[in-house]
């Protein structure tokens, strides 16, 4: 470890904040339909779109209860999936211009387009592909970039909607889904994507529609580097937390993050929109402190997931320990497990990194989290297992975390033997039923697919370990490897234990490739049942909280907006994902981080 | 439902223009005219002719001959051995040879595997035996095992680093040197010149650029030390 190291990991969470606060604010303007400084230039876009999608009536698109909203949102997502799942599957139809698809690259299989469809839909890009050798140009900006834009719409319009039922004055109202989703794209995504864009690529991330460059090196070998436009692609999966890399190694491949400083930049535009979006709800509420005490409890709980995995990664592997490495700090290099870490990165902005991307549901990676110590590569599965609510997604991480802080006032009310209250409205049985079914719905999918996959043969085919390694993949690692898989896209997440496969690609271009349908349909499943059930209820709690009455606060009323409350939730939060995942942890990463057994 | 259904329909062509085609072509098209160099993928050129790209890492091995004088294969990839002439990159476990940028991949090798222990204690191997002079001594008289910095062992994440930390360019330095004819402090100074600084003073750690270290060295003396 390092001073300097430390120090990035500190000066990254002051200068996120600095930067999510006045988002917050603006972004409390945008879903309020107040004047911000983008309306002079997006306001007749805006009126625009309305009138195309038929959507336009006085005073603006028609306000719409919870399920009309889930309605629009469903249909919308599902049109996507069509959509998405066509341009893959045709990816060298005739009418495709050979300058989008100039390697000539065929189409993945169905079952793997399947799983890549889903993936994008719902936020993951979980990639049963790799980019460089699998998608055309087209299939990179038509398919999947457009599904980076909208899944990351979709996300935030959500917990704008349950923002709006917990603060509801009248009826049964909580916004219209296709105002907040144009309002997303037009307000907040379009300047921040477009400024990240251009700032990756005037530092080296590329941005060309070039055929793979041919070089002859100065030893006499040669070398094919892949092209592509990579900027715009590579700004919109940060800034929306996709996390679908355009090259295989994702952030790790230098013509994605090509510097010390490109790497700081990226880890902040993943989470500059969770971490505003918190901001953005004590806006909303009307109470600042509301939103200051979930950000402390995040940003407290982030912190702690960084340094535990900067302090496991720095101290070495037992691998390496036993080839006799000296892991230590020496002149002129940082030491620690460099295994799957780029140089210019270094141990503390590849653990950081990482951290950032499991917080949140981004799973963009600068550094292979199967190659991360026992306990570094239990940090990421716990992130995972803390379902989102560490910042979490775009919308996802706000919404869900929301559902924890109902569950946190009632646990309180029960405490203090009170009916519990929060802001004002009286919380009862259906709306804890809710938020409960909302909370526990993501860790069921994971665990249940889990057990699926390592108790069938079909399932443990998917394993590298089980071809590579000596004890054919019973091992710790083969279990984290599913394990992590299932969890990750439940959780909409999409890093890996890349080792963990549902594609064979004996060539570039698919020619000969085949899916394996058991990991690539129940991961397609998982993803979509995981995304989409807690969406739902988490709009049922919003239209349940909707049409309540708000009754002025007592002196009884427990405050959500102080220290204490935020220890609370803290507790709840633990708590909740200890007794949920703690077995299957212990199982796989805790197990190689108590032991110098190599296996 | 119906009313879903179309704007659902109008809205996914609306926005597959706008944000597949209208947003990547013009971020694309930006970025060509104002940063060529970069949106190209910092093309490093020689007389004209296309040695490599900056951010990519390079294999700087020569093909290995077999007895008949062609190039040994295994399964068609070239198997080559380091070039001692040239600073060496770090290990990279893409198919298809070392440094393959058109299939970049991890290890993926785990913490607590016997592979990567096995893989490992090669690497340090090959590593030693590149650094021994001639006179069964190493060129760096410090050199053992545990002075060997993990950079130059582990694989890198991209399999495209194209950079190396400077303990592992002072080491190399030795062989480099001595190899070229040249002395160690000219060695050690074009090192410094090519080693990249931290983002903002704190973000990431310092790297070597391999390629471009080694394009000066072959301006020094002319390709073949």
């Amino acid at each position: 470890m390092t001073f300097v190291g430390w120090f990035t990991i500190a000066a990254f969470a002051v200068v996120l904040t600095l930067f999510a606060l006045p988002l917050g604010s603006y972004m409390a303007k945008v879903y309020t339909g107040q004047r911000v400084i983008f309306t002079p230039i997006f306001a007749g876009a805006e009126r625009f779109l309305y009138r195309l999608l038929r959507v336009d009536r006085d005073g603006g698109p028609p306000a719409q209860d919870w399920k009309q909203y889930a309605k629009s949102l469903i249909v919308f997502s599902l049109a996507g999936w069509l959509v998405l799942y066509f341009i893959l599957r045709t990816q060298d139809a005739p009418w495709v211009p050979h300058a989008l698809n100039p390697l000539g690259y065929h189409s993945a299989p169905w079952n793997v387009t399947f799983n890549v469809a889903s993936s994008f839909m719902t936020n993951t890009n979980w990639q049963f592909y790799s980019g460089e050798t699998t998608m055309s140009y087209l299939s990179q900006m038509v398919g999947l970039t457009v599904q980076n834009w909208l899944s990351a719409g979709v996300g935030i319009v959500v917990a704008v909607a349950l923002v709006r039922g917990i603060i509801g004055r009248s009826g049964n109202s909580i916004g219209n889904f296709w105002q907040d989703l144009v309002r997303t794209v037009l307000y907040v995504l379009t300047p921040l994507s477009v400024l990240v864009a251009l700032v990756l690529a005037s530092q080296g991330v590329i941005a060309n529609l070039s055929n793979y460059l041919v070089v002859h090196t100065i030893t006499g070998l040669q070398q094919t580097i892949a092209m592509g436009p990579v900027a715009s692609q590579h700004s919109i999966m940060l800034l929306g937390t996709n996390g679908g890399g355009f090259f295989n190694t994702n952030a790790a491949h230098p013509f994605e993050n090509p510097s010390q400083f490109t790497n700081f930049l990226e880890m902040l535009s993943v989470l500059i929109i969770p971490a505003a979006l918190i901001f953005m709800y004590g806006r909303m509420t009307g109470n600042r402190r509301q939103g200051y005490a979930i950000y402390g409890v995040v940003i407290f709980m982030f912190l702690g997931a960084a340094s535990v995995a900067y302090i496991a990664e720095a101290h070495g592997s037992p691998a390496q320990h036993a080839a006799g490495l000296n892991t230590h700090v020496i002149s002129g290099s940082a030491g620690g497990n460099m295994e799957g870490k780029d140089q210019r990165f270094g141990i503390a902005g590849s653990a950081l990194f990482d951290t950032v991307t499991t917080v949140t549901s981004c799973g963009a990676v600068n550094s292979a989290i199967e190659s991360f110590t026992g306990i570094g590569g239990a940090v990421p599965m716990a992130n995972l297992s803390a379902s989102e609510v560490i910042f979490g997604g775009v919308g996802t991480g706000l919404y869900s975390i929301l559902l924890y802080v109902l569950l946190a006032v009632f646990i309180g009310g029960l405490m203090v033997g009170r009916t519990p209250e929060w802001l004002g409205k009286k919380l009862e049985a259906r709306e804890i039923k809710l938020a409960g079914l909302g909370i526990l719905i993501t860790p069921l999918a994971a665990l249940f697919c889990t057990a699926l996959a390592t108790a069938s043969s079909a399932g443990r085919k998917s394993i590298a370990e089980v071809a590579l390694s000596k004890a054919g993949g019973n091992t710790p690692q083969g279990f984290s490897e599913t394990f992590y898989a299932y969890l990750s896209q439940a959780n909409n997440n999409g890093s890996a234990f890349a080792g963990y496969t549902g594609f064979i690609q004996p060539n570039a271009g698919s020619l000969g490739s085949h899916g394996i349908t058991f990991a690539d349909i129940l991961g397609g499943f998982d993803m979509m049942f995981a995304r989409y059930a807690p969406i739902l209820f988490a709009l049922a709690v919003a239209g349940a909280l909707a049409g309540k009455r708000v009754t002025p606060a007592g002196l009884g009323t427990m405050r959500t907006d102080n220290p204490t409350f935020a220890v609370l939730l803290i507790g709840v939060i633990v708590l909740v994902g200890a007794l949920t995942f703690f077995p299957a942890l212990l199982l796989g990463p805790i197990v190689q981080g108590l032991t110098g057994h190599l296996y | 439902m119906k009313r879903d259904v179309v704007t659902s329909i109008i809205g996914i062509i609306v926005f597959t223009v706008l944000l597949g085609l209208v947003y990547p072509l013009a971020i694309t098209g930006i970025s060509q005219v104002a940063f060529p160099g970069d949106a190209n993928g910092q093309q490093i050129k020689v007389g004209g002719k296309l040695v490599g790209s900056k951010l990519i890492g390079q294999n700087f091995g020569t093909p290995v001959l077999e007895k008949n004088g062609k190039v040994k294969e295994v399964k068609g990839v070239v198997v080559t051995e380091p070039d001692p002439r040239y600073f060496q990159t770090r290990p990279s476990a893409t198919e298809g040879g070392a440094d393959n940028a058109a299939a970049s991949t991890f290890s993926n090798h785990g913490p607590n595997s016997v592979r990567t222990k096995e893989a490992d204690e090669e690497n340090i191997k090959s590593y030693l035996e590149l650094n021994m002079g001639p006179n069964k001594q190493p060129y760096d008289p410090g050199l053992t095992v545990a002075k060997i910095p993990v950079d130059a062992v582990n694989t890198s994440a991209s399999g495209l680093d194209p950079e190396i930390s400077k303990a592992n360019a002072w080491i190399q330095a030795y062989r480099v040197a001595a190899v070229r004819h040249l002395s160690l402090a000219t060695v050690n100074g074009l090192i410094s010149k090519y080693t990249s600084g931290r983002g903002l003073g704190f973000s990431g750690e310092p790297g070597v650029n391999v390629l471009e270290l080694n394009l000066a060295l072959d301006r020094l003396t002319g390709g073949n030390g």
